[in-house]
């Protein structure tokens, strides 16, 4: 290997491929076989954390960063002037195989500019991760971006390598895509996605019939979302994830704060800070509908279209909602326990277990691991003493801010001394 | 009143079950139960040296194991590889619950015996999650990929099955330099091994006649990889250092100072 050369290719291309959010590792199952390199068990493992705290978990690169496309907020696009370059095949696989033999990473995350055109740089991708398994027996994760626009043919060829596909659809709405992307068509960015589904649930039909059924993208595809690049309103944001979870059968949706790279009239200046708090709450949203049984149209609806920044969107809806407590501890179901602000998923399955034995308490729950401060102005339990009073949501929310500490309380100190 | 009872083993697992096992053939009430070294001179109850019999400990283990759940029987496992001081005796009072009930006691999070148990085993697993994450292998000229760790908790064991899956096609070495054993994939079978050396084995520089001649080479490419995948304008230190304890850096080649 030419190390100096790989060195120089490898900086520019991770520093274009930083800004794409996914990172998971985790959610297939590909089992060593005839003594090859590499096994996942289905758990993702981070190998290391970048200072701005995020997980590195495979080795995330561009192939190339030369792009035929003009996008206003993409780094690689056309007109910015910066150092171009693109690796070999053959670079990427060696590169991939030492990091992984050296457990520096779970496996890779290969994007690129689009180089002639979107089938051109799918197969070049393709052919990385066919080398990887073929040659190299390696049975770690790849994920592999679809290119807007790729051939169905392509498409199929990818998911037998692949691990994860994805499609960025960046700017929630079709109209903020035709003002940022002009060049782009939204079709283009459905069409792999589309194929990729279709493919996904065929292969997992066959497979109940056939077990040697070969494996296709085992861990499913998963989609990134810009945040605050164009106006969009929280509700527009997750009723577009919404809408990618159920007609897509999407794993994960992504969402990434914008961070500015240029002054564009189109876009936030230069200098504005990256929404990160904004980012945060939209998470939490997405956690709520696909683990805790909440409604998009529940947290967020016309009323209601933005996030709450001083609370999480569970508090804020149980402030809005007070007709649904308190709830019971001892008896209430899991989707009741599950909706209780300060109850996470973990301290839902030890209350139901450990319900079975003793009715519990205050002392039980806050052993548990439930974070009280916010919860006990929802629940009854076997403690006496439990808020009897009807407080109201604005004087709860108030007691439970001032009784707690937040991360991001300092971007909007000033509104809380409105309370 | 019966005299109480303090219980001498020789640190394996099988030696507190065979401690345990012991505990009930002899009705002993025992109010201690610590490994060889370790045992502080009980000055009203009576110092008993127990030896492993694997006979003995099956049948304990066996027993237990027909009642609790295996995340049950997992936590008894992980939190005796903590190496608390005192965890035998908690252990001992686990099985004692359970076989007194006749039932499984292990969803009973309420019950501080239980609770004590399971955050313990938790702190095993975050570690041996954290050492399947952080083990950094250097390449040596003899093509061993070779790591050295100092966990806080005797993880090894459980490592064992994750490194050997996913490496299978590479010989590897893993050695625990507080414990002074090792692991050792000779590309059939992972056997623990016992290497003496000096202490500051492990970092290329001081090595360089041991280590491939581009070991140093790919450690450059990840540090530079490192640090091109930060986005400037995001830094979030605290965030980082609660994800990436202090105490763990040594390991890691990209926060490591003595990888320059």
């Amino acid at each position: 290997m030419m190390f100096d050369r790989i060195k120089e290719k490898l900086e520019i291309l991770a520093d274009a491929a930083k800004y794409d959010v996914s990172c998971s590792s985790s959610g297939s199952k590909r089992s060593n076989k005839n003594k090859g390199l590499g096994n996942s068990d289905g758990m993702g493992i981070c190998h290391s954390y970048t200072e701005d705290g995020r997980c590195v978990s495979l080795l995330k690169i561009l192939l190339t960063n030369h792009c035929i496309f003009d996008c206003a907020y993409c780094v690689t696009r056309r007109s910015n002037d910066i150092k171009r370059a693109a690796f070999k095949v053959q670079e990427v696989v060696d590169l991939t195989i030492n990091f992984y033999r050296r457990n520096y990473i779970e496996g890779l995350f290969l994007s690129s500019g689009i180089f002639k055109d979107a089938d051109f740089t799918m197969e070049r991708l393709i052919q990385v991760a066919k080398k990887l398994r073929l040659e190299e027996n390696f049975n770690g994760y790849i994920h592999l971006k679809s290119i807007p626009g790729a051939s169905d043919e392509l498409m199929h060829e990818a998911g037998l390598y692949a691990d994860r596909l994805s499609v960025n659809i960046e700017i929630p709405t079709v109209s903020g895509l035709k003002k940022l992307a002009p060049e782009k068509d939204h079709a283009d960015f459905i069409k792999p996605m589309e194929k990729v589904k279709n493919e996904i649930i065929q292969y997992n039909s066959e497979k109940k019939l056939i077990k040697s059924t070969p494996k296709y993208a085992p861990a499913g595809q998963s989609t990134q979302m810009i945040v605050g690049a164009t106006g969009e309103s929280d509700r527009e944001i997750m009723l577009s994830a919404n809408h990618y979870y159920k007609n897509y059968n999407m794993k994960r949706v992504y969402y990434s704060g914008y961070v500015p790279i240029r002054n564009d009239p189109r876009l936030p200046s230069l200098g504005s800070q990256v929404p990160m708090l904004r980012e945060n709450r939209l998470y939490q949203t997405d956690w709520l509908m696909r683990f805790y049984g909440f409604e998009v149209n529940e947290l967020l609806n016309p009323q209601f279209p933005n996030l709450d920044v001083e609370v999480d969107p569970k508090l804020s809806w149980a402030l809005r909602n007070p007709q649904h407590f308190p709830v019971d501890i001892n008896r209430a179901e899991k989707e009741t326990l599950l909706r209780i602000p300060g109850v996470g998923l973990k301290s839902v399955s030890k209350i139901l277990n450990a319900r079975k034995y003793r009715k519990l308490n205050y002392d039980h729950l806050k052993a548990i691991g439930v974070a009280l401060n916010r919860a006990r102005y929802f629940i009854i339990c076997d403690s006496r003493g439990w808020e009897t009073k009807d407080l109201g949501s604005a004087k709860i929310k108030s007691l439970i801010l001032r009784n707690s500490v937040g991360k991001f309380r300092k971007d909007y100190s000033s509104q809380l001394s409105l309370f | 009143m019966q005299p109480t009872t303090s219980l001498i083993y020789d640190g394996t697992f099988n030696g507190l079950l065979s401690c345990i096992f012991l505990s009930y053939e002899e009705k002993l009430e025992v109010v201690g139960i610590n490994p060889t070294g370790m045992a502080n001179e009980e000055l009203f109850s009576e110092s008993l040296e127990v030896i492993t019999d694997k006979f003995k400990a099956d049948r304990v283990w066996k027993a237990f194991k027909k009642i609790a759940s295996s995340r049950g029987a997992k936590s008894i496992y992980f939190a005796y590889l903590s190496e608390a001081p005192g965890i035998e005796l908690e252990i001992l009072k686990y099985l004692q619950h359970t076989f007194q009930h006749k039932k499984s006691i292990d969803g009973d999070f309420a019950s501080p015996h239980v609770l004590k148990i399971v955050q313990t085993a938790k702190k095993v697993s975050r570690e041996k999650h954290r050492m399947e994450a952080f083990v950094r292998f250097q390449l040596t000229k003899d093509s061993i990929y070779f790591a050295t760790i100092e966990p806080d908790f005797n993880v090894l064991p459980v490592i064992k099955h994750h490194f050997t899956s996913r490496y299978s096609d590479q010989e590897w070495i893993i050695y625990d330099l507080k414990r002074k054993f090792g692991l050792y994939y000779n590309l059939t079978t992972t056997n623990i091994i016992n290497i003496d050396f000096a202490k500051n084995s492990g970092s290329s520089e001081e090595n360089d006649y041991f280590f491939d001649s581009h070991e140093q080479d790919f450690q450059k490419l990840w540090k530079n990889y490192f640090e091109a995948t930060t986005i400037k304008s995001r830094i979030n230190i605290r965030l980082h250092h609660q994800h990436v304890p202090k105490r763990y850096w040594k390991y890691l080649i990209e926060k490591n100072p003595l990888h320059n």
